[in-house]
């Protein structure tokens, strides 16, 4: 039998707020255990929620990101059950009236070729985290840390649209990309602020009916779902092949044993008995929050990597690599918008800036050397003012202290020679130093030709622009 | 000085140094010292903060600085958190728990001036009609110390009947100020839902709470009411319409829902006949109006309030304070004890109540169908208020019933009868005494359109302008004939 999965996605995206989704407390990752805790956080008794208007924001630029709909009123329900890291012993969610309806998110196909794909997003709705049990920093008992108790989430719910455990990897991998162009969340994984669950069913090939499914928690990495969904999968076609059923239930995916197992009951709850918050009116969405959110929405990935294809001639490579980051994007396409050539701009960007970067531990956003200067230096190689070499030693100096260009140049003396008869002077003298060389060459060993360019290149200490020097020693030494 | 006065007399009194703030404290804590024994009203006295915040409202007198309230003793339910006081419920869950933060009502007061004297008791988690669900004992009646003052602000009411204080704060749910104020024979107000921040406040169903204020007449909750009201950012649901506008009450046409004078005794109806009566003899126009979902309203009230307060509740789990059972040997255990012995036997109906309310499959038959309910008495009241300006009604019943009398748990839900109309409909309600039957006090309701506190305080002012049963006193404990400062028997 020939079995396909079927897919969809819960992530838990952790919402860029200053303060908490209810209460004025900070959000900041790694503050000692309960230093960012208020009342509201510690579910003290008579405290009320107040819902941030920036969170509401956030999540409403996410919707208009994948022309989700946008209900005039949203709602908070509470989510009730028992768990020691949950202080009000209910969750402030979103059930009947979720901020975000219906919407896409497009996607590059897993192997990079083809037509983009459009994930359908079923809901996204915002929710306040829990915080988190401590076991290993008391003996014998548990200690717990509400720092992240009412941190803002906005969880987004696909369709079942994903097919593969590579796909549903890549789709996580361009939420990532989303959220982060959007700056609606910091993306970064290993502090759990994306965080996602899996719903994965399988059926045979040719059937349109959807299996029995289990859902698969605790997924923090890219890696992860894939694993995971690769171990659940071959799980239910076992079952299923030994003449089996799927059992409905929720399974945890240990990483370390790399593995999924099914949940215990307790920390389950069958029925949430979720009614509508009272201490919280309904959300009314205005247009002037809708304007104020569109105001916030940046050309949205898929849309700069086709423009990056289509307009700017860059390789599929190079636009994935450029616009899936949004700082590395807003510096490449501030550099070309300087008047840099795009093609020239992208290699800087993927390379020199790049390894300068990673050498001084940095990141783009910190880049001292301004975008409209790498257009500059950029130009400086297009007009033969300077040679790729020296521009990287260029980059290098504005690093340090940002300046005239021309004017480091002339300081450095990187300027490229462009005097013909004194070049053709170092040209002849080399020659004169290299007679063996030069009649190796002549015998045909051309690879010969690049010492010469060298011998050149260091005579006139880098100035001179090595395709005129291999032109003018082929020509002076009449081999083709 | 006498135990009896107005606050605006108090205030009269006070600037003009007739007496000092420290001797009008001192005053009421020797009284609470003589009758909190028998009274049992107050959970927690706090002579020391009282003192000190006398003591400071002293100053600002001399400094004539003083606010509207400032010097003015007065007592908060313990439902409202005060920082540094304990802010117990009436619950053994809470019995120590002190909260870092004052109740936003209870700051406006400090701000105004008022003097905090304590706590006072109540239905535990303001779960009751009778104070007897208290952690700490029933508050008794000074009426009859063998009956109940009402719940669940029942500590308050009779603070204020017995003069220990000359007001207190109260919150009302489906009652609990309405139905103590007419046990005791004070004054009180429940105003429209969102008219007080609930901020502070410990919640028992968040929909229907809302904090008021107990006084010997009208005018005097009406001063009150002017300082705790307002909007409040901390709380979402609290109003940002314009504040209490009182504009003389004119010609009024009052409403009587033919459906509550149905269902009432004949004693009691004969006492609200001459209410009314009283009310058309000052040039108001009588009128019957109906509210027919009336019946539905307590079987609605008791699924909404419980089904809240049975999330609202889930907090007190033992993890973070209050009350936390010995050696639990795991987590399940740890929440079933602490919550089994922290917890009294009403708290605990409702939280099964509203559980099972919310549960699935029942909780469009219950939750959804209760919400309806409610739609349909809101809009009972807002028709009725197209023809009349106020509505009049009885508060309960009865008078005060002995304590231990009502045992049955429905039955002691059929107290609130007349008071939880309004609450669903989330509607300013005002008792005031208006006569006596077998020597207890009987209670008038007046219920106005939402935010028409003004219309509803101005009349019962110009009421008991022309009556004088807002002035009945038990005399379990004599009200002094002079104080320091000489003030005589002014009433």
């Amino acid at each position: 039998m020939q079995f396909e999965s079927v897919i969809g996605l819960e992530i838990h995206v952790q919402l860029a707020t200053a303060s908490k989704i209810f209460s004025g407390a900070a959000t900041a990752y790694g503050a000692a255990p309960n230093a960012q805790a208020c009342p509201v956080d510690l579910g003290l008794p008579g405290v009320l929620p107040v819902v941030n208007r920036e969170a509401i924001r956030m999540a409403l630029t996410f919707g208009l990101a994948i022309d989700g709909e946008i209900a005039p009123t949203c709602r908070f329900d509470r989510k009730n059950y028992f768990y020691p890291d949950l202080p009000k012993g209910y969750q402030i969610s979103q059930f009947e009236q979720p901020i975000v309806g219906p919407g896409t998110v497009t996607m590059d196909p897993v192997d990079g070729a083809g037509e983009p794909r459009a994930i359908g997003i079923t809901r996204a709705h915002l929710e306040e985290d829990a915080g988190k049990s401590v076991h290993d920093a008391f003996a014998g008992r548990t200690g717990i840390d509400l720092n992240r108790a009412g941190t803002p989430l906005l969880e987004v719910v696909s369709d079942p649209d994903l097919r593969t455990p590579e796909e549903a990897a890549a789709f996580f991998r361009e939420m990532h990309v989303l959220v982060r162009a959007l700056r609606i969340c910091d993306g970064n994984l290993n502090e759990g602020s994306m965080r996602c669950d899996a719903n994965v069913s399988v059926r045979q090939v040719g059937t349109s009916e959807l299996g029995e499914r289990t859902e698969i928690k605790n997924l923090n990495s890219f890696r992860f779902v894939e694993r995971a969904l690769k171990h659940e999968i071959e799980r239910q076609v076992d079952v299923l092949e030994s003449g089996g059923r799927v059992e409905r239930e929720t399974r945890l995916y240990d990483a370390q044993r790399d593995e999924t197992r099914p949940m215990r009951g307790k920390e389950l709850s069958d029925d949430y008995r979720y009614f509508p918050d009272p201490d919280l009116l309904p959300v009314r969405i205005t247009p002037d929050m809708l304007d104020e959110a569109r105001a916030h929405l940046p050309e949205l990935p898929s849309a700069k990597r086709a423009r990056y294809v289509d307009e700017l001639g860059l390789s599929q490579y190079a636009a994935r690599a450029l616009a899936n980051d949004p700082d590395t994007a807003g510096y490449f396409d501030a550099t070309v918008e300087a008047g840099a050539d795009a093609r020239q701009a992208a290699n800087w960007v993927m390379d020199h800036v790049a390894a300068t970067l990673h050498r001084h531990d940095t990141d783009i956003a910190q880049c001292p050397v301004s975008p409209a200067r790498l257009a500059q230096l950029i130009a400086r190689i297009e007009d033969g003012a300077i040679s790729n070499t020296a521009a990287k030693t260029m980059f290098d100096a504005l690093w340090e202290e940002d300046g005239d260009i021309d004017g480091i140049i002339d300081a450095k003396g990187l300027r490229q020679m462009r005097d013909s008869d004194e070049l053709a002077r170092i040209v002849a003298r080399v020659i004169d130093k290299h007679p063996e060389q030069v009649r190796d060459m002549r015998a045909g060993q051309m690879k010969i030709l690049g010492f010469l360019v060298g011998q050149v290149m260091r005579a006139t200490r880098g100035k001179a622009d090595p395709r005129q020097v291999n032109a003018l020693l082929r020509d002076t030494l009449g081999v083709p | 000085m006498n135990g009896d006065e107005s606050i605006a007399a108090l205030r009269r009194g006070l600037l003009d140094r007739r007496y000092s703030a420290v001797e009008l404290t001192e005053r009421s804590l020797s009284r609470i010292d003589t009758a909190n024994e028998t009274l049992n009203c107050f959970i927690t006295i706090d002579p020391d903060g009282a003192l000190a915040a006398a003591a400071a409202a002293d100053s600002r007198i001399a400094r004539g600085e003083a606010g509207p309230l400032t010097g003015i003793p007065l007592a908060h339910k313990d439902v409202f958190c005060t920082r540094g006081i304990r802010t117990t419920c009436a619950s053994r869950m809470l019995a120590n728990f002190i909260a870092p933060y004052d109740a936003t009502a209870v700051s406006r007061l400090a701000h105004a001036g008022a003097v905090c004297l304590g706590k006072t008791n109540m239905d535990e988690f303001a779960m009751g009609s009778s104070n007897e669900t208290s952690w700490f004992g029933p508050a008794r009646n000074p009426w009859d110390p063998g009956r109940a003052p009402g719940g669940s602000s029942g500590g308050s009411a009779a603070a204020v009947c017995a003069g220990l204080v000359p007001c207190a704060t109260g919150t009302d749910t489906g009652g609990s100020i309405r139905q103590p104020a007419a046990f005791c024979g004070v004054t009180g107000l429940k105003p429209t839902y969102g008219r007080v921040s609930r901020y502070g406040m410990v919640a028992f169903a968040s929909s229907l709470d809302q904090g008021g204020a107990f006084a010997r007449d009208a005018e005097d909750v009406a001063a009150l009411l002017q300082v705790m009201e307002g909007h409040d950012p901390l709380d979402s649901t609290s109003t940002t319409a314009e504040p209490t506008a009182f504009d003389g009450s004119g010609s009024m046409t009052i409403g009587l829902p033919g459906e509550y004078w149905d269902d009432l005794d004949a004693d009691m109806g004969a006492v609200l006949d001459d209410a009314t009566r009283e009310l058309e003899a000052a040039g108001h126009t009588l009128k019957t109006v109906s509210l027919p979902h009336t019946t539905a309203a307590v079987p609605a009230y008791y699924v909404i309030a419980s089904a809240e307060a049975s999330a609202n509740l889930s907090r007190y789990d033992g993890v973070r304070f209050g009350y936390r059972a010995e050696s639990p040997d795991s987590i399940d255990d740890l929440y079933r004890r602490s919550r089994a012995e922290g917890f009294g036997a009403e708290v605990k109906r409702r939280i099964l109540t509203g559980t099972y309310a919310l549960s699935i499959g029942y909780y469009d038959a219950y939750y959804l169908q209760a919400q309806r309910v409610r739609r349909l008495i809101r809009q009972d009241f807002l028709d009725a208020f197209d023809d009349v300006d106020v509505i009049a009604a009885p508060v309960t019943p009865g008078v005060a019933f002995p304590l231990g009398a009502v045992t049955d748990p429905v039955a002691m839900y059929r107290q609130d009868v007349f008071t939880i109309p309004a609450s669903l409909a989330g509607l300013p309600a005002m008792s005031l005494p208006c006569g006596l039957l077998d020597g207890l006090p009987a209670g008038l309701q007046l219920i106005g359109p939402h935010f028409e506190e003004g219309r509803v305080l101005e009349l019962g002012a110009e009421y008991q302008r022309r009556t004088d049963w807002h002035r009945q006193r038990p005399h379990i404990i004599p009200l002094d004939t002079g104080g320091p400062g000489e003030v005589s028997n002014a009433v």
